[in-house]
């Protein structure tokens, strides 16, 4: 509940605000978002599995995020920015995919 | 079901609670700023520097499209507007010309024969000179000028109402006649010459005399003004442009 609150604060905070992302930050932005979406899913898996655990989702969100960020950047850096930024996306789809269906089976016994 | 939602939203304990809202806290933050940036006009100022140098790629391909196709398109323009333009103003020049030359508003230089007629008893009627007119136009005269005066298909020869001469077109003139001739030299003569013809007619006139003489270069200066026709109109059916 609380981390729910957490999130919709978070939105409204960002839109209010109008905050727009500094320059350096501002490309990798799209990538540590979908990282930390990842990671929220399977904390959400975590949790209807009943294995949740504050720490491994703390650590796991952080470390998903700086993972990220940190092979799109020396992509980028070594000219092969493109396809490094691909491949972190698809596998963070595939994983996003398959703890929501692992959470659909949980809330809809289906 | 209930239960598992319930059990979703119940709260933890703050150990676990505060840490997990900030991290959402942070995720809601990151959303809505990316989302923010991405959709701004610079969107462009969040992409990497990988993806620019494709979007600068892809544009300096696309402009080398666009100015071939630009160049191509000029060509066209300039084929159809300069081009057509200019052919259809030399077409237009040339046929003025000749329109000028056999209408009589322009005058004209070429080959030709000069005809000169004394008539000292003035027995050269108008009909002979209307004669030889005519026989010049059949042999391809091209301009005509009797006396000084322009002659054109509508032009009359008729008596001096002074009886002194001719009256060409209300001008009157007198003997010796000049006819000048403007066309092929030989032809004009030979037409004159037939038997029969204007040199016969005038020899046989009391005291009168022709002579014809081909130039390589005649000149006739006088010149007709146009006359707006009063009762005829351009048919747009006939006739070419």
């Amino acid at each position: 509940m609380i981390p729910l609150l957490g999130l919709v604060l978070g939105l409204v905070l960002g839109r209010v605000f109008g905050l727009s992302a500094p320059l350096w930050l501002a490309p990798y932005l799209p990538i540590a978002v979908v990282a930390a979406l990842d990671a929220v899913f399977g904390g959400l898996r975590a949790r209807l599995d009943q294995v949740f655990s504050d720490r491994v989702f703390v650590v796991s969100f952080i470390g998903n995020v700086v993972v990220a960020v940190v092979i799109v950047f020396l992509g980028d850096r070594l000219g092969v920015g493109g396809q490094l930024s691909t491949a972190v996306v698809v596998v963070l789809g595939i994983r996003i995919f398959s703890n929501a269906a692992a959470i659909r089976r949980h809330l809809f016994r289906a | 079901m209930r239960r598992l939602w319930s059990s979703l939203l119940a709260p933890r304990g703050w150990r676990t609670d505060i840490p997990v809202a900030l991290l959402a806290l942070l995720l809601g933050l990151g959303f809505a700023v990316t989302v923010r940036t991405e959709r701004s006009p610079t969107g462009l100022v969040a992409a990497r520097p990988d993806q620019l140098a494709t979007i600068l790629s892809d544009l300096g391909a696309r402009n080398q499209q666009l100015q071939a196709g630009i160049g191509q398109l000029q060509m066209q323009a300039d084929a159809l507007a300069g081009g057509d333009a200019a052919a259809a103003l030399d077409t237009a020049r040339q046929r003025a010309q000749q329109l000028g030359i056999l209408a009589g508003t322009l005058g004209a230089r070429g080959s030709g024969v000069v005809i000169t007629v004394t008539d000292p008893a003035r027995s050269v009627g108008a009909a002979i000179l209307l004669d030889a007119i005519e026989e010049l136009r059949d042999a391809g005269a091209e301009a005509i000028d009797l006396s000084g005066v322009r002659v054109v298909t509508s032009s009359s020869v008729v008596p001096a109402a002074d009886g002194t001469g001719l009256d060409v077109d209300g001008i009157t003139v007198r003997a010796p006649y000049r006819l000048s001739a403007i066309g092929d030299p030989q032809t004009l003569d030979e037409a004159l010459a037939i038997p029969g013809g204007v040199v016969d007619t005038v020899r046989r006139a009391a005291g009168a005399t022709v002579e014809v003489a081909r130039r390589s270069q005649v000149t006739i200066t006088s010149l007709r003004a146009l006359q707006t026709p009063r009762y005829a109109r351009p048919d747009p059916a006939a006739g070419s442009p």
